[in-house]
């Protein structure tokens, strides 16, 4: 906790330094950061693996970018309204996707994904097609690299502290029995289904709000937000990080950009080495990097004493 | 008011009838055990109790209230807990995790999301109780993933007193366990207030006949007979079904 705290302070205090490429950077970490915290509620904490989570980071950007470019509507309302458009297709697909087995609802969040892609793909009319919508500008506060690496780590700290009071409220121990054993969840009285609908829209919101600082970090959307590709970016980073923690998803996060940066500025076959470095990860420390490290410390510690 | 009243209660599956125009009526406070080999219905009735299969017809009043086609979180807010005959636990979580979960169900926080479990005195109270009456206090931080096979039994009938309930269902407490052991799980059973109704399928008939006032016996899906311990040890339909089984003396049948 101090930690983070020293952590959060030193990149506040550190940002006038930075160059706007490396703020970009880290605007890019806590953005992926809180994308894969929010795909860390299902699969982590519910045990409902997704593979088609950039749909709702997806279409949070697509209907800001839409509504703002096409009918002018102002950032302050097309932002909130992308979000909003995220959670109601949340709420509308989960009500089908729910009533899956675990292995299906991997099958049918990638089906849903998939269909909103190649809706952005070819209704060009409205998406541009594989163009995308380019040409959004952020409002004039919020215009400079570093205003906006500011906007990114207010929201990055507030979405942290909420999820993290609710994987411990009554809900987020709820939502860990689900993923343990649903029918003694059942039959301890909880109504299952609503937890698992509850995670979902969680899911989703804040999936939505990683979608919209990712759609004003770049100023424009293509299809390639909505991407299986995406969906299994944001899977890895919660996978690599830990899954069932939220410093887990941030810590993927933070090394999926990192290594991004690093390994593309040698090769163009950048993801072909950072696939690599998963197998290796899935390998040897197949519950994540945090709990491969947390295990050493604790050997060490014991061997010590 | 009877804890549990089943009336007519048959259940097929394809051709086959598990169970056949059961009939059932526990008094508040009641011990009963339902004894039968395998096959003989015992957990195709437990699970229509509780709400895991729908019968094909017949009726189910749990504390009062008919609950024939409930969902299975709805009775236990009637008052209905169960175990299970295969552990049923939260693996990866520790004892103390377990029990708040457990306990948090059926208050009016289960759906508070906005505040820690932490900050809830309530359910933090009550679990750490629970967990101190049945002697789990000093294992609250371990996961239950590592507790052992005797002590998972222990905190499976545990788990199911956390919420409070009226009527509880215990399939097969001692399943699996050592002599010890299945004392220890049984004085569990005992020392249980008599305003809880217990209904215990158990194939240990020593423990059954210990535990129960009343011992019902199926046989292909119907009740053969009903009776005190003492009648039913004597009964002539009952030695017929364990075919020479020393049912009097006690001993355990496996079917």
């Amino acid at each position: 906790m101090v930690a983070a705290a020293a952590v959060i302070l030193a990149l506040a205090a550190g940002a006038p330094a930075l160059s706007a490429y490396q703020l970009d950077l880290l605007t890019q970490m806590l953005t992926y950061a809180i994308f894969a915290m929010s795909l860390d509620i299902l699969l982590g904490y519910t045990g409902l693996p997704s593979l088609g989570h950039a749909a709702y980071f997806g279409l949070a950007a697509y209907a800001t970018a839409i509504i703002s470019l096409r009918l002018s509507v102002p950032f302050a309302l097309a932002a909130p309204a992308g979000v909003a458009a995220s959670v109601i297709a949340a709420a509308l697909f989960n009500l089908l996707a729910l009533r899956t087995s675990r292995g299906y609802y991997l099958m049918i969040t990638l089906a849903l994904s998939q269909l909103l892609w190649s809706l952005a793909v070819s209704w060009t009319e409205l998406t541009g097609g594989d163009n995308g919508l380019p040409g959004l500008e952020r409002p004039g506060a919020i215009a400079s690299a570093a205003g906006f690496f500011y906007v990114t780590l207010t929201v990055f700290i507030v979405s942290t502290l909420a999820l993290s009071v609710l994987v411990r409220s009554p809900v987020g121990y709820a939502l860990k029995g689900v993923r343990e054993n649903e029918g003694r969840m059942r039959a301890l009285g909880y109504d299952v289904w609503k937890y698992k609908y509850f995670a979902s829209l969680v899911a989703a919101l804040f999936a939505a709000i990683a979608g919209e600082l990712f759609l004003y970090l770049n100023g424009f959307v293509s299809p390639s937000a909505l991407s299986v590709t995406v969906s299994a970016q944001v899977l890895m980073m919660v996978l690599v990080g830990a899954a069932g923690t939220l410093f887990g998803p941030i810590l993927g996060a933070v090394m999926f950009v990192l290594l991004q940066y690093v390994v593309s500025s040698y090769t163009q076959r950048w993801l072909f080495v950072i696939g690599f470095i998963y197998v290796i990860i899935a390998l040897y420390a197949p519950q994540g990097v945090l709990a491969f490290l947390a295990e050493r410390l604790r050997r060490r510690t014991r061997r010590a004493a | 008011m009877n804890p549990l009243v089943i009336r007519n209660l048959s259940c097929s599956f394809g051709g086959v009838r598990a169970l056949d125009n059961v009939s059932l009526q526990l008094e508040p406070g009641e011990r009963r055990a339902i004894i039968g080999t395998n096959g003989a219905g015992k957990t195709t009735l437990f699970n229509v109790i509780n709400g895991q299969l729908a019968p094909s017809s017949g009726k189910i009043w749990i504390l009062g209230e008919d609950a024939t086609y409930a969902p299975i979180h709805r009775r236990a807010a009637l008052g209905l807990g169960r175990t299970f005959q295969i552990t049923s636990l939260f693996p990866r979580l520790s004892v103390l995790d377990n029990m708040l979960v457990a306990v948090a169900a059926l208050t009016r926080f289960h759906f508070v999301f906005w505040r820690p479990v932490a900050a809830h005195a309530e359910i933090i109270a009550r679990a750490c109780e629970t967990l101190a009456r049945w002697n789990l206090w000093d294992l609250r931080d371990q996961l239950v993933g590592n507790l052992s096979y005797g002590m998972q039994r222990q905190l499976e009938i545990v788990l199911a007193l956390a919420g409070s309930p009226k009527l509880l269902l215990l399939d097969e407490p001692m399943a699996g366990l050592s002599a010890a052991e299945t004392h220890l799980a049984s004085d569990i059973i005992l020392q249980l207030e008599r305003s809880v109704t217990v209904l215990l399928i158990e194939h240990d008939l020593a423990a059954s006949f210990r535990i129960a006032d009343r011992v019902t016996a199926m046989a292909e899906g119907r009740v053969v007979a009903e009776g005190t311990p003492d009648e039913i040890r004597t009964d002539a339909t009952l030695r017929r079904i364990y075919k020479g089984a020393p049912a009097a003396s006690g001993g355990a049948v496996r079917g």
